[in-house]
């Protein structure tokens, strides 16, 4: 049961099933729906990418789909949101206790903070989906919003 | 009592993935009894910070000549070999 994601996430920021060619490309579509639904200011999407380049957050995970959550410093944030990107093709992110290692990773969250150390329960539940192979699959297959709230509700 | 064991997590930005690895290691050891405090700090933070620290834990590369054992892990995020991670803190912090 994923309720503070479910709240979190924001329909126009969730692009499911979508064909990326790079990492800066998400980022810059997440973020600019995130920039015109009024949660983060207009120099998110660069911020996040800019740190992703020196601070990358993809992580390898159990079932074989990998994952990244880039975000940014809370300055560039305006409330609380999320954002979610399932991919129908691999797109590279660079491992985050490794950079030298390129993780292929199929799903994106974003996460738009504003306080640190603060959305501690966002955060568990983002690892506790992480940690579910089974969820990360069913997300994946997802083909709507519904869906996936669906899923997360579970 | 002995005084508790500190122990500096450290990320990229200090508000996301080091509140879990914190959390996680807080909930971890006290199940097991065992006492200590964790600080978080950004990773570029880690020299300035580490005096008094006696284990650094992290999710992305810090300097290695900090005088302090360092654990670079993304088990607490992932799962994945979260057991063991907690076994090398735990032996970490004997030392």
């Amino acid at each position: 049961m994923s309720r503070v994601i479910a709240e979190l996430l924001q329909p126009t920021c969730v692009l499911l099933n979508q064909k990326f060619e790079n990492s800066e490309e998400i980022i810059r579509a997440i973020g600019t729906e995130l920039y015109e639904a009024g949660y983060v200011k207009e120099s998110f999407a660069e911020a996040a990418i800019d740190r992703e380049k020196n601070l990358p957050t993809g992580l390898p995970l159990a079932g074989g789909f990998n994952a990244a959550i880039p975000h940014t410093e809370i300055e560039h944030v305006i409330k609380p949101a999320l954002g979610l990107v399932t991919l129908t093709q691999e797109v590279n992110f660079q491992n985050m206790v490794n950079p030298q290692e390129s993780v292929p990773v199929r799903m994106v969250f974003v996460l738009a903070l504003e306080q640190p150390k603060a959305q501690i329960e966002m955060l568990q539940e983002i690892a506790s989906v992480l940690q579910n192979p089974d969820l990360v699959g069913r997300i994946l297959k997802a083909e709507s919003f519904e869906e996936v709230i669906s899923e997360l509700r579970k | 009592m002995d005084t508790p064991k500190r122990i500096l997590v450290a990320c990229g930005t200090a508000i996301a993935t080091s509140t879990v690895v914190a959390k996680g290691i807080e909930e971890a050891l006290k199940e097991r009894g065992i006492q200590i405090t964790t600080r978080q700090c950004k990773a570029s933070e880690v020299r300035s910070l580490v005096d008094g620290a006696d284990l650094i834990v992290t999710t992305t590369p810090v300097p290695s000549d900090l005088g302090v054992p360092v654990i670079q892990t993304l088990a607490f995020l992932t799962g994945i070999g979260k057991e063991e991670v907690i076994e090398q803190i735990i032996t970490a912090l004997k030392d």
